[in-house]
């Protein structure tokens, strides 16, 4: 059969809408394979904005990986904008992929990747303008097989309707082992239709079907039980773990985009996983161990990706990018290759306590010295001692005093409010240590035109954390400390006008509580607020807080519960929490340790410098810390001209 | 220092291609293709880039023009070839030649303008256009940054000329392709402002939105209401000059060595 592309009846509607770059394709280095003369056709989806979507690495790295393979197609989909969305409504265009403008549901897989949870009403819009029924059981089939990754399907419940299956942790093998698996059920001709095909996914342990588990309550409203209702479902799903990076150096062709999107560089990731243990990170925890790209690999990423892209930045990513045991040789290698060619380089999430100045020298050294960011999370001492952020005020002062020594004249600290036993005072310190800051930096500088940003936002329980049993602070309460926070600063004559205040209020972050500690039943919800036009709840212009919390008190009572059930009610240690039959290889029993080592306000130290504290990832999922340093250093490239 | 003058087109879907949009994508063809380029002086360094006269979004076209500084010499035609690659298809660069005049954006005083009207009959376009052409002044609006803004759209048309497309569709009504050749005033009348036009002197409403390209921009000759090629005057000031992809095009069509 063969699959026409839609872009003719599309392209009549794109003089209509806004960007409409967006929607034509062509990057630079996008594949476009022949339909024909494939047999596993996979789109992929990250369920936002093509401006933000376009550089997720996730999608970038499954669209080359699997368009690598013979036989096997990926191309790539976006949320279009609703101006788009009601032109193609009106004029019957499907939702389309933007390397061949093919109807998404014409493919085999419909892989979307949730980075957050405020994706998820962007796969229902996305789910309908493809004509693939929004209730996985009213799938048949013909349509594809709906698949969620990303960090957010560590808890697919509150999707659990929408998808046919979940993929959690590395995507990379992944893929290609459903790949295999799809492919040998349609040579045999799909028997037993989608339930067979499902069914195989699932006993490999590796793809979770939500179908297969069925969820008993208790009159309270708590979980009872969650239990594999066939036989060959095993009663757990594991996350996948890639190891030895360097096997991976995806992407290798990087997409370059004509329209603008929010990052625009060469990215490379330098480790995957992180192992400092603050207890209210779930990235941190769901991608244990640490595994390092060696140095040499890194350099011939840096190296082939600019030469494919042009990119004039290179990122240098991962949770915490100044831990990289080699990290001072990799900035100065590459600092000094592309000196010449005013490439700069970036370091997104540095610690404080990893920072030094001679790695901050190498990295400005191409480019512009603006400002710095550091995240010490917590205000007081006392609170990134719960928080598990090792980082002490004087650790703080002295790398500022060093950066504002050395010609930096800004520096931006990100925090938290509504952390677990968090006070007023914990927050109200955060002032404190602005105005610590902007002190010594005058004093060091001999000037006073040097600033301090705070920024801050609400903090949200995450799953698969030792805060999954918190109380979440109610949107009222996090508006109040901020509000006092806010008074303080402006209240400083002698230093607030140097410190700058940036704040999230605490209604999005109820939203996302929901989303991220919900079980099935919020589902409901989310298809509530879909049918009542919520799109794109990421962007504050779209986003409304009353339609959710609106949709919720009509949906949820039929439950017995509401939305600060899930949100603002602390969890017990019994309690059955809705992804616990999801194992990030997290031993629940060290988490709740964690979570009473946090209430007695007692740290724990990086398993990579220090014997190993059984969180049970390495035994249960058969990994290991992979860490350097090789002693190799990146040499300069021999120029041919 | 040298200076090249370049001839691109904006085809096909990348006709969607912003200004902005392509200016950071040639800046990245520049890097790709390892482009000796000289920067710009200060903080955040530039490549030297000059655009002129950028088509609007959504508008295809043959003849956008950009001149470039390199610190050193290049063969044009060479780099030609490596900024053509390096650049998806689509935005094609078409010609190449070292600047040895001044002046190249003076030099585009005009573009020759083809809109393609699906589905309107080829004679009731050219009454249109006749209505038009005899108006002393027509009056359109346009939504700008500042508000919207009336102005003539007359003035600036030196000419304008209806044809008929053909059409295989048995039963499709027509499709009428209109010529334009549009001086390039202040404010600036674009070809949607001369639909706008067309659709206040004489009712005519094209039922899917047209499909616009500009074939050409340069000097206009006012009496023959044509365009000339705004690198001829660079080509041939050239001590030899070498043939270009253009001219190229025309002499090895019948027999070329490809």
């Amino acid at each position: 059969m063969s699959v026409e592309s839609v872009f003719p009846q599309l392209e009549a509607l794109l003089p209509h809408v806004q960007k409409p770059i967006q929607y034509v394709g062509g990057e630079l280095n996008s594949t476009v394979k022949d339909w024909q003369s494939c047999d596993v056709r996979w789109a992929l989806m990250y369920p936002d904005a093509y401006e933000v979507g376009l550089p997720n690495q996730g999608v970038m790295i499954l669209y080359e990986v699997l368009n690598e393979r013979e036989g096997v197609l990926a191309e790539r989909t976006y949320s279009v904008w609703p101006d788009l969305e009601e032109l193609m409504r009106e004029h019957k265009v499907p939702q389309f992929t933007v390397d061949s403008h093919r109807p998404v549901a014409a493919f085999d897989v419909f892989g979307l990747s949730f980075s957050t949870e405020l994706g998820y009403t962007n796969m229902l819009t996305a789910l309908d303008l493809a004509g693939i029924p929004l209730d996985a059981a009213d799938r048949g089939d013909d349509h594809p097989i709906v698949v969620a990754g990303g960090h957010a399907a560590f808890n697919p419940e509150p999707i659990a309707d929408f998808i046919d299956c979940a993929v959690i942790g590395d995507g990379e093998q992944a893929v290609l082992e459903m790949t295999e698996i799809i492919r040998a059920w349609k040579a045999e001709g799909r028997p037993g239709g989608r339930d067979e095909l499902l069914f195989r996914l699932a006993r490999t342990g590796g793809v979770y079907v939500p179908k297969f588990y069925d969820v008993e309550y208790l009159t309270d409203g708590r979980i009872a039980r969650v239990a594999p209702n066939r036989s060959g479902v095993p009663w757990r799903v594991s996350k996948h773990t890639v190891m030895d990076l360097d096997e991976w150096p995806y992407p290798k062709q990087p997409l370059v985009p004509l329209a603008e999107t929010v990052h625009e560089r060469m990215s490379v990731e330098i480790f995957r996983g992180c192992t400092r243990g603050c207890r209210f990170c779930q990235a941190g925890m769901i991608t244990r161990p640490v595994r390092e790209r060696s140095i040499t690999g890194i350099g011939e990423m840096v190296d082939k990706g600019l030469k494919a892209t042009g990119f004039e930045e290179v990122g240098l990513l991962s949770l915490s990018s100044a831990d990289h045991t080699e990290i001072g040789d990799i900035a100065k290698g590459l600092a000094d290759r592309y000196e010449e060619d005013k490439i700069g380089l970036s370091l997104p999430s540095t610690r404080v306590d990893a920072f030094n100045i001679d790695l901050a020298n190498e990295l400005t050294r191409n480019g512009r010295r603006s400002g710095l960011t550091f995240a010490p999370e917590g205000g007081s001492e006392r609170i990134r001692k719960v928080i598990n952020k090792m980082v002490s005020e004087e650790d703080l002062i002295r790398t500022v005093a060093t950066a504002y020594g050395n010609g930096w004249r800004q520096v931006k600290l990100y925090f938290m409010c509504g952390l677990p036993t968090e006070t007023d005072e914990d927050v109200l310190q955060i002032a404190d240590m602005a105005t610590k800051v902007i002190a010594k930096g005058r004093e060091v500088s001999g000037k006073n035109d040097i600033r301090c940003t705070v920024s801050i936002g609400g903090f949200v329980p995450k799953p698969h954390t030792p805060f999954q049993w918190a109380p979440q602070l109610s949107a009222e309460e996090t508006d109040a400390r901020l509000e006092k926070l806010r008074e303080k600063i402006r209240g400083d004559k002698k230093y607030g006008r140097s410190i700058g205040f940036r704040y999230h209020d605490g209604k999005p972050g109820i939203v996302e509580g929901l989303l991220s500690r919900g079980d099935r039943r919020v589902g409901a919800v989310i298809r509530a607020v879909y049918e009542d036009g919520g799109r794109f709840d990421g962007w504050r212009e779209h986003f409304s807080y009353d339609r959710w919390m609106e949709c919720a008190e009509r949906t949820l009572p039929e439950f017995g519960v509401d939305v600060d059930w899930y949100t603002t009610r602390e969890r017990g240690y019994e309690e059955v929490l809705p992804w616990d039959h999801l194992d990030s290889g997290l031993d629940k029993d060290w988490l709740w340790e964690d979570w009473q080592d946090a209430l007695d306000e007692t740290e724990v130290d990086d398993c990579r410098w220090t014997p190993c504290f059984d969180c049970g990832v390495c035994p249960q999922m058969s990994t290991e810390i992979q860490i350097g340093p090789t002693g190799r250093k990146l040499l300069p490239l021999s120029v041919v001209k | 220092m040298q200076r090249i003058r370049l001839r691109y087109t904006k085809r096909g879907r990348l006709r969607f291609t912003s200004h902005r949009d392509f200016q950071r994508a040639f800046e990245r063809a520049l890097r790709r293709a390892e482009v000796p380029m000289a920067y710009s002086a200060g903080f955040t360094p530039h490549p030297k880039v000059s655009y002129a006269n950028a088509a609007p979004t959504g508008t295809g076209s043959e003849a956008e023009y950009l001149e470039i500084q390199l610190t050193e010499a290049r063969d044009p035609e060479r780099l030609r070839e490596l900024l053509d690659e390096s650049l998806p298809d689509g935005l094609d660069v078409i010609d190449a030649v070292e600047a040895r005049t001044s002046g190249l954006a003076d030099r585009l005083q005009a573009s020759v303008w083809e809109i393609r009207l699906d589905g309107v009959a080829p004679d009731e376009a050219e009454r249109a256009a006749a209505a038009f052409l005899s108006a002393e002044t027509v009056e359109v609006e346009r939504m700008t940054k500042n508000g919207l803004r009336t102005f003539d759209a007359r003035a600036a048309v030196a000419r304008l000329e209806a044809f008929s497309a053909p059409v295989d569709r048995p039963g499709h009504p027509g499709c009428a392709i209109l010529r334009l050749v549009v001086r390039h005033l202040t404010p600036a009348v674009r070809p949607d402002d001369v639909l706008s036009g067309l659709r206040a002197t004489a009712d005519l409403a094209p039922p899917v939105p047209a499909a616009v390209t500009r074939l050409a921009q340069g000097l206009l000759d006012e009496e023959s209401g044509t365009v000339t090629d705004p690198l001829a005057p660079d080509r041939e000031a050239a001590p030899a000059a070498p043939p270009t992809a253009a001219g190229l095009t025309a002499a090895m069509a019948p027999g070329g060595s490809a």
